[in-house]
């Protein structure tokens, strides 16, 4: 018990509540249903980005071209649905951009897995390899007729609630994806050999080469795992808000690694959970979200972030050095 | 203690015959420098020969001249912070950051743009000064995260990037902040005369040599490259780092405020998100032209073939009518051919992890 | 018979770009026993390990492990033969768990899929108990003592069916109590029909615990017998090929002045209440196991981690040593014990790694003067006999011996006057490890201070005048060399 009060999540559930805290005395209708699912429904597509990058960097990696990777598949699968006029069913659309972002994963895993290359340059090139592929030769128009399944999807709910002055709030079904893609990503690291050995290999990379694990296959399931959540996560946008717009997403993976290392995920590898990452994320939504209230505008939003990439990570990171300093 | 003596090749004996040039290529192939050498004259020579009429012309290559010192100003920056095993992810942020400033200072003293005299220089000189001090309070934040609460360069300049970008956002509002003094743009859009050498060139080649000499002939440079090969023995050795650590942050920060401010006359105005593009060129031209990324080799010489290697390449596809976007998938591509080339010459030798 | 031998190893020879580390080579350990495979560094111990547990190839000679021969052995086909190696740095997981750890291979290798966390923590206490030991399975292996981490790597060990584990030099990181735990662990495989293969050069440890010793030297098996049949003297006769120059150092006229006085020096929870002088021309060698401080103590000295209380005085001048840049300047200069990752700059040239020591009087203004760098590059080469082509060849070029010279010509550069050795021949082949004896000698006949730190007793006994012990962060006794013998010694640290 001692131990989990020792842990990063702790201290970011405590922010977290702060903040909340003082949203709502400025505000009381913060603290509500419809804020809630205000605040779910922003968060959902960046949660499942982040669930993706928390694999990357448990592993010791670092990946800033997942935005692209899903840019890419939403924009490819919408683009063919419409051409090809199979998009009734958004379950199809889920698995085609998800495909075609585990392919583009793969590519990740080429350069980094087989060729051994720095995984952060590795990324910086695939980042605008792939997006300008994608605008150059698929296409920057926006589609904002988008297919009938990514439509409905948009307007199905999870759940529906009236509040006391008879409007109806809702928390649209792109949350219960997010639910599926965590639960099945914890089991994947909680329970499975697969995923103890992308944190094993983040730990000690040469010993996990030593005892047998994989390391290449596993480090190709990573990337390609990362670019079918990427893939589904930008599907999801784009249905959600109703249009494929393929200069979307790109920009925003700074704001994911920032929720995925405040959650508890080291750089050097090994460390990180979902709950973590999942807190993470949700401490961004809210201060962002708080900011608003607050009154503080949004252009104010990245020097938050990057304020907030510098604590979260400058705390640990002192703190480690002063207990490294101590023990000579 | 053994010599090895260099064989040499048998000199020909009669008369001097001139060199075969098959020979001498492929004696520049084996060497790095020499390899470079080849892609840059190799990239000019295409770029001329799909467009005959555009591209090997005065005009162009003023044109070009004009273009490659901002970006070859950042890639100095970003070069010292990889030589040290890190990276510097907020370099343009800050450079367009001290831009704003400085055109916020300028405006604050000559608010009249067309106007000239003593008033006007005086404005354009606090601009630069205060530029630079923007710059250097940005570089210290960087190297006091770094160095002092030991934040990976990586997150630390991305957060800290984020911040500049932020607060240049808020500084215009998103827009661009115009207001430059005309004798400003003039001369730093204009040519030395006689030599004709354009100004924003001889303030990169001047940026240029500053940096070769310090990395090459100076106590410091040393100190860099060991540190950036293996900072714990760094340490043993009785090397400061965490005084290397912010001068290469702050050096890095400068020599981006004086690219930002040749972006920032180029385009007669300042903006928080100019050059936007630029981090990955950057990135480039260091793996291009040989900066280990893991820290520890790297030369300027490199740098500068590279600097050029990439202008020949950019403004050809420019004239090819090539899109932005195109260009951007390239250099993407670029950096991971480049990459995949210099592994193939086992050049990222590690000391350390990661 | 036969069944009764798990390892035969015959004929093996190996050799690396021209340099032959080993040259028909025989091995056999039998079932249930514990063998030492005894040797200088450099003898070939680490490249015999390395190709009975697969990792390399033998130019000649057969592999039998169980009764079976392996023509090609591969790394996991040695793991399912049931050969363990534990090396000096565990191959642990920091991030996992004690009970991950000890868990995680043997998962692994049986290819299970999913994770019972239940059977994990099973497993792990199982282990830990044929080891004999109670750790706490839900601590991170990266908060362990050493001590600690090799258990966990034992117990990891025997989970996969070992029936020989290797342990390489297991004991250089332990305090005399741990050393004593694990030849009760290795006495514990041995009843339990594990054979065990014990690689030191630590020479009483091996009289400890061993039933049967062979010796390595220079790639050759030199000796080979039950533990019995060899004494100290005659072991050391073997692994050295020479008798020991005990007390070879006789000090050249009186002491010189007074250098360093260190009084009621301490760091909270490294070392406290040391006290000692250093005059010139003198070697204070200072010993003790690990655990005991005395690394701490040189750290401290040389301002890598300063001490908290008591006082140090260079040249009867009370000094504050913060930092290294502080000692550098104040005449003091130290030779870490862990050469590759805190002494040398592996990939930069011979001259870089020379010349870093003394960048500011080669430079004036800050501007390096060449001519001067190349010269004091040339100078030191050619004093302390480097061996190399050229001074711009990459110092990871260079063999250990040499290696170690350049770290030694960095700081003597400097002509310091305090000269701080931590480990000065450690990995170090015995050829070169005697040159550098000379060179300290003769440092000190030259009137420089030399503090010797090693746990390498006839090491100490030859080169210092006069030895400190030091045990659990305290000095318990000062010797003139002079007056004590190894074997009194030995015991000292040893109680």
């Amino acid at each position: 018990m001692a131990r989990l009060f020792a842990r990063n999540e702790t201290l970011v559930t405590l922010i977290l509540l702060a903040f909340c805290a003082v949203t709502a005395a400025i505000d009381p209708h913060f603290l509500s249903v419809p804020t809630l699912f205000d605040l779910l429904r922003n968060a959902t597509v960046m949660a499942i980005f982040s669930v993706g990058v928390l694999l990357v960097l448990a592993s010791g990696g670092i990946d800033v071209s997942f935005t692209a990777i899903a840019a890419f598949a939403m924009y490819v699968a919408t683009k063919a649905m419409v051409a090809l006029g199979f998009g009734d069913s958004m379950l199809v659309a889920i698995l085609l951009a998800g495909g075609i972002g585990l392919l583009l994963g793969l590519i990740n895993g080429f350069f980094i897995a087989t060729m051994k290359l720095p995984t952060m340059i590795v990324t910086l090139g695939t980042l605008n390899a792939f997006q300008g592929f994608l605008l150059t030769f698929v296409g920057t128009a926006l589609i904002t007729q988008v297919p009938l399944g990514m439509r409905s999807f948009s307007r199905t709910m999870l759940v529906r609630m009236e509040t006391a002055d008879g409007s109806i709030v809702s928390l649209p079904v792109a949350f219960l994806i997010l639910v599926i893609v965590a639960t099945v990503t914890g089991l994947l690291l909680n329970r499975t050999m697969l995923g103890r050995s992308i944190y094993a290999l983040g730990g000690a990379p040469e010993s996990a080469a030593r005892v047998g694990v994989r390391v290449v296959a596993v480090q190709y399931f990573i990337y390609a795992y990362v670019g079918a959540l990427s893939g589904i996560a930008g599907i999801v946008h784009g249905a959600m808000a109703r249009v494929a717009n393929p200069f979307d997403l790109v920009g925003l993976e700074l704001s994911v690694i920032a929720a995925v290392v405040l959650g508890g995920a080291r750089l050097s590898g090994g460390h990180g959970t979902l709950f973590g990452t999942l807190l993470g994320v949700a401490l961004v939504v809210v201060i962002n979200n708080s900011l608003i209230t607050l009154g503080i505008p949004t252009t104010w939003q990245n020097v938050v972030t990057g304020l907030l990439i510098l604590i979260g990570t400058g705390l640990p990171a002192f703190r480690a050095k002063l207990a490294a300093q101590r023990a000579g | 203690m053994m010599r090895m003596d260099k064989q040499a090749t048998p000199q020909p004996m009669a008369r001097p015959r001139r060199p075969d040039p098959v020979r001498v290529l492929g004696s520049l192939a084996g060497t790095d420098m020499g390899r470079l050498f080849l892609i840059t004259v190799l990239v000019f020579v295409v770029m001329s020969l799909l467009e005959p009429r555009l591209f090997p012309t005065r005009g162009n290559l003023s044109s070009m001249a004009f273009q490659f010192p901002e970006i070859g100003m950042l890639a100095l920056g970003m070069m010292l912070t990889l030589l040290t095993g890190g990276i510097d992810l907020s370099i343009i942020w800050l450079a367009n950051l001290s831009a704003i400033v400085a055109v916020m200072v300028m405006r604050q003293i000559a608010p009249d743009p067309a106007a000239t005299g003593a008033w006007v220089c005086l404005a354009i000189a606090a601009g630069i000064l205060a530029s630079l001090a923007t710059a250097t309070v940005g570089g210290l934040v960087n190297g006091l995260a770094i160095a002092g609460a030991n934040i990976p360069p990586i997150l630390a300049t991305l957060g800290t990037g984020l911040i500049f970008k932020g607060v240049a956002t808020v500084l215009t509002g998103g827009a661009a902040m115009l207001g430059f003094p005309e004798i400003a743009s003039g001369i730093g859009n204009g040519a030395v005369p006689w030599l004709g050498i354009p100004v924003p060139l001889l303030i990169f080649v001047a940026a240029a040599v500053l940096v070769a000499f310090l990395l090459n002939r100076t106590a410091f440079g040393l100190r860099v490259y060991l540190f950036g090969t293996n900072p714990l023995a760094a340490r043993f050795a009785g090397i400061d780092n965490f005084a290397v650590t912010m001068r290469v942050y702050l050096l890095s920060s400068l020599l981006g405020a004086v690219g930002g401010l040749i972006i920032a006359v180029r385009a007669n105005s300042a903006k928080a998100d100019y050059g936007s593009s630029y981090l990955l060129l950057t990135v480039l031209i260091g793996v291009l032209g040989g900066i280990n990324p893991y820290g520890g080799f790297g030369k300027v010489s490199g740098l500068l073939l590279a600097v050029l290697s990439l202008q020949f390449l950019s403004s050809g596809l420019n004239m090819l009518q090539v899109s932005n976007f195109a260009v951007n998938m390239t250099w993407g591509a670029l950096l991971l051919l480049v990459m995949v080339i210099n592994q193939g010459s086992l050049r990222f030798g590690r000391v350390r992890k990661r | 018979m036969e069944s009764q031998v798990e390892v035969r190893l015959e004929g093996i020879s190996k050799s690396f770009a021209g340099v032959q580390a080993l040259e028909g080579v025989d091995l056999t350990i039998g079932k249930g026993e514990i063998a030492c495979l005894a040797g200088e560094n450099g003898s070939g111990k680490s490249t015999l390990v390395k190709i009975l547990a697969g990792v390399l190839r033998p130019d000649s000679g057969s592999i039998e492990i169980g009764g079976r021969r392996y023509p090609h052995l591969h790394p996991i086909e040695a793991v399912r033969a049931g050969v363990q190696v534990i090396y000096q740095d565990f191959s642990l997981f920091p991030n996992f768990t004690v009970a991950e750890n000890i868990s995680f291979n043997q998962a692994l290798s049986s290819r299970r899929r999913l994770v019972r966390w239940r059977e994990v923590r099973e497993v792990a206490r199982g282990a830990l108990a044929k080891v004999g030991a109670t750790i706490d399975l839900d601590a991170r292996v990266e908060d362990l003592a050493v001590a600690d981490k090799q258990i966990v790597a034992i117990a990891r060990a025997l989970l996969q069916d070992a029936r020989l584990i290797a342990m390489d030099e297991p004991t250089t990181a332990l305090t005399e109590r741990e050393v004593r735990a694990l030849l009760d662990i290795i006495r514990r495989l041995k009843r339990d029909g594990v054979s065990v293969l014990f690689i030191s050069h630590k020479l009483r440890e091996i009289f400890a615990v061993c039933d049967k010793i062979a010796v390595l030297r220079n790639g050759r098996k030199v000796a080979d017998g039950p533990g019995s049949a060899f004494d100290l003297a005659s072991l050391s006769l073997h692994m050295l090929g020479r008798r020991l120059e005990s007390h070879a150092h006789s000090r050249v006229g009186s002491r010189g002045e007074e250098l360093m006085r260190v009084e009621r020096l301490g760091r909270a929870q490294q070392f406290s209440d040391v006290s000692f002088t250093l005059h010139a021309g003198e070697v204070l060698g200072i010993t003790g196991l690990l655990g005991s401080g005395r690394t701490a103590l040189a750290k401290a000295l040389f301002g890598l981690a300063p001490a908290d209380r008591g006082g140090i005085a260079l040249g009867g001048r009370p000094v504050r040593i913060g930092s290294p840049q502080e000692a550098i300047a104040l005449g003091l200069g130290y030779v870490p014990s862990d050469r590759l990752t805190e002494g040398l700059f592996l990939p930069q040239s011979i001259g870089h790694n020379i010349v870093v020591g003394s960048l500011d009087e080669l430079s004036s203004g800050g501007l390096l003067e060449r001519e001067r760098v190349r010269g004091l590059t040339e100078e030191w080469v050619r004093r302390l006999a480097v061996r190399t082509p050229d001074a711009d060849m990459p110092v990871q070029s260079l063999s250990g011996g040499n290696q170690q010279r350049v770290v030694l010509a960095r700081w003597l550069a400097r002509n310091p006057r305090v000269l701080v050795l931590n480990g000065p021949t450690v990995g170090v082949d015995v050829g070169s490890k005697a040159e550098i004896h000379d060179i300290i000698a003769r440092l000190a006949a030259g009137g420089m201070g030399i503090i010797v730190i090693s746990d390498d007793i006839p090491e100490i006994l030859a080169a210092c005048d006069r030895i400190l012990v030091m045990q659990a962060g305290r000095v318990v006794e000062e010797v003139e060399s002079a007056t004590v013998d190894e074997d009194r010694l030995a015991a000292r640290l040893a109680s």
